[in-house]
């Protein structure tokens, strides 16, 4: 399952912005990998850094420092020129986003935004280009796509936007897919849609896919490998089933606790995390979560303080790497 | 429906068109002959997706908007096209808390202001407004002597509990809520919910939640009405619609869901629809939702079905000629 080598593999990755108040690290010491065939999640709340994260590897970061190491199909990214990363940048590895109106060009159809992106990777001609067009919306779904390539932007639903982004996306058959909140501006019915429709292509090309997103219910079914973010940094890292089943670090367990869901009584309030994420402007010395912990909260004031003033290392006592002084093991757990 | 002697809330055949875009184009049919009761105290969700009306029938319920067709009744007198003089008095019991926070308070006020306008308009002295907007501020878990600063010195969840403690100042008895919790931070999501519960109970609030999350809807209501292009396909007790949904929509939206279980997402069985919801300015004829129905028959074409009991002795009512069976 594991055994291929991982296409993508990032180690210490830094990313700060300058700005009029100081330098903001926005990322901060993270790793991960993604192997082809595979799905990543990267879960977050806003400022939690995992579109940054996902800017980064694309590349797309003018103006921001990125530190620490991103290695993509044994190339490394960071310091890479402009020009090797175009090379590479929509070639063999795309990105769709959360709003698909505003990544399309309103003034082109949607043929010939796809078309030029095979013509400059490929340098295919004209007809070759619109030819492949025409299939690449084929293929993820769209009915008659002849007559919808001369079709524009507006005229397309958000499920059929999406689709076409992700027409764009693998039209010049990338490797890696990186999919940020590509479902969030969608019905639930479409969302299901798109899902599947990634799926699918994933299990046929042997895509590698990168999927962000502040939902815990996409992440188990989508994913194969969970990262969990919060201010910045890893929180809890882990295989889909294991992160479900033990989940450790207090915001993970937080985060399940205070989900509505469908299956489950109502009988009891949810559990509610307090507080609101933190800012990156002033960030705590010590645990980005502590705050907000109820297991920070409920500790001695040596253990608080603890919490507050030392960083915790992400390590893996309770099975897979946690980045907290106080992991809940199974057993131990609240 | 429920039939209470006299509840809170009345709405019957309620419709909404707008004019089309272009001079001769059909007007949109945003609300499409809606029907539903709200009782005092009681919670009714409203979901659908994008497009099915459900924001307009909570703004017609306000007066927000004038009904083109239809009746809101409240509080047994008809308030469907009262003039803004008439409804003054009334705004003071039917209040409204938005979706998005932070645009929909306006960032030069203080709080004290933002919350204390309707006390004034309603005729309040500025000495007590301010006595009870501190008053309301500790009631939403806020803390009182922030009350001179501005919406920009809150977050997202602070600022949703600034437009809850505005929409309380008034002592309303319903609160149309449309889509409270969407646009905040999932760990932040449980605490409004929650606030929300705690107001219901402490102030016998009678709510209409409108949400796409069904997961969000199923924690805070007691009845659901689930809402396509227009129309209520489905209505009745949250615990008979979640656990049998009858109607093929309420089914696919419910499968549709994920849920945070990677093992339980495994073993499911999901509908998918095909396609998305028509458009409301061309509605398909018969059943809209035959065109994306797994069951669709001949009858469905060409023949809209009405919300009916489907299984006697039940309060749960349908629009589907085929459905399921409970």
């Amino acid at each position: 399952m594991t055994d291929t080598q991982p296409l993508l593999s990032v180690r210490d990755l830094t990313v700060t912005f300058p700005t009029k108040r100081g330098p903001v690290r926005a990322v901060d010491s993270l790793a991960f990998e993604v192997r082809p065939g595979r799905t990543l999640g990267i879960v977050g709340e806003s400022g939690s850094g995992k579109s940054v994260t996902s800017l980064a590897v694309m590349g797309l970061h003018s103006g921001a420092e990125v530190g620490g190491s991103i290695v993509f199909d044994g190339q490394e990214l960071v310091g890479l020129g402009e020009r090797a990363l175009n090379r590479l940048r929509g070639r063999r590895m795309a990105m769709i986003f959360q709003d698909p109106l505003s990544s399309l060009h309103p003034y082109y159809t949607v043929g010939e935004q796809i078309a030029e992106h095979h013509r400059v990777h490929f340098g295919s001609g004209r007809a070759v280009a619109r030819r492949r067009a025409v299939d690449a919306l084929a293929e993820v779904g769209i009915p008659e796509p002849e007559r919808r390539a001369g079709e524009y932007p507006h005229q397309f639903s958000g499920g059929m936007r999406q689709r076409v982004m992700i027409a764009m996306a693998l039209a010049c058959e990338p490797d890696l897919l990186i999919a940020d909140e590509p479902t969030t501006a969608l019905d639930v019915t479409v969302q299901a849609q798109i899902l599947e429709l990634i799926a699918r292509l994933q299990e046929e090309r042997g895509l590698a896919v990168i999927m962000i997103t502040h939902d815990l219910g996409v992440v188990a079914r989508v994913a194969h490998e969970v990262l969990v973010m919060y201010g910045g940094r890893a929180a809890e890292q882990a295989a889909v089933d294991d992160l479900f089943a033990r989940p450790s670090h207090p915001y993970t367990r937080g985060l399940l606790d205070s989900l509505p869901r469908l299956d489950d009584s109502d009988d009891e309030p949810l559990r509610a995390i307090p507080g609101s994420p933190p800012s990156l402007l002033t960030p705590s010395p010590g645990c980005a979560f502590a705050a907000r912990c109820a297991v920070a909260a409920a500790g001695s004031d040596e253990e608080r303080a603890r919490c507050e003033t030392e960083r915790p290392p992400l390590d893996g006592p309770a099975g897979h790497p946690v980045a907290c002084h106080f992991p809940a093991y199974e057993g131990i757990a609240s | 429906m429920t039939t209470t002697p006299q509840p809170l809330l009345r709405v019957r055949d309620l419709a909404m068109s707008f004019p089309g875009r272009r001079a001769r184009s059909a007007p949109v049919r945003a609300v499409d002959g809606v029907s539903f009761d709200v009782a005092a105290g009681e919670t009714l969700g409203l979901v659908g997706e994008s497009g099915c009306g459900k924001s307009t029938t909570g703004r017609m319920i306000v007066r927000l908007l004038e009904p083109t067709a239809g009746s809101v009744t409240y509080d047994g007198r008809d308030i469907s096209h009262l003039s803004q003089r008439e409804l003054k008095p009334l705004r003071k019991e039917l209040q409204m808390v938005f979706q998005d926070p932070h645009s929909s308070l306006n960032p030069r006020q203080t709080v004290a202001r933002i919350i204390s306008d309707p006390l004034m308009v309603q005729g309040s002295s500025a000495a007590d407004a301010r006595k009870r907007t501190a008053e309301l501020m500790e009631l939403v878990g806020l803390i009182p002597e922030h009350i001179d600063r501005y919406p920009h010195e809150f977050s997202g969840g602070q600022a949703q509990r600034i437009g809850i403690a505005r929409s309380l100042a008034t002592g309303p008895r319903l609160v149309v809520a449309d889509e409270p919790v969407s646009a905040l931070d999932v760990s932040v999501q449980a605490q409004i919910v929650n606030l929300m519960g705690r107001l219901q109970q402490e102030l016998g609030l009678a709510y209409l939640f409108i949400a796409h999350d069904l997961s969000v809807v199923k924690r805070v209501c007691d009845r659901v009405a689930v809402m396509y292009l227009g129309r209520i396909v489905e209505i009745g007790p949250k615990e008979r619609v979640y656990a049998a949904p009858a109607h093929p929509y309420t089914r696919a939206l419910l499968s549709a869901v994920p849920l945070p279980d990677p093992a339980a997402e495994r073993a499911r069985e999901r509908i998918t629809l095909l396609g998305d919801p028509p458009s409301p300015a061309a509605p398909p004829p018969g059943c809209s939702f035959h065109p994306r129905c797994p069951k669709a028959q001949a009858i469905c074409r060409t023949e809209a079905p009405p919300l009916r009991v489907a299984t006697p002795g039940e309060t749960r009512q349908v629009a589907c000629h085929f459905p399921e069976a409970a």
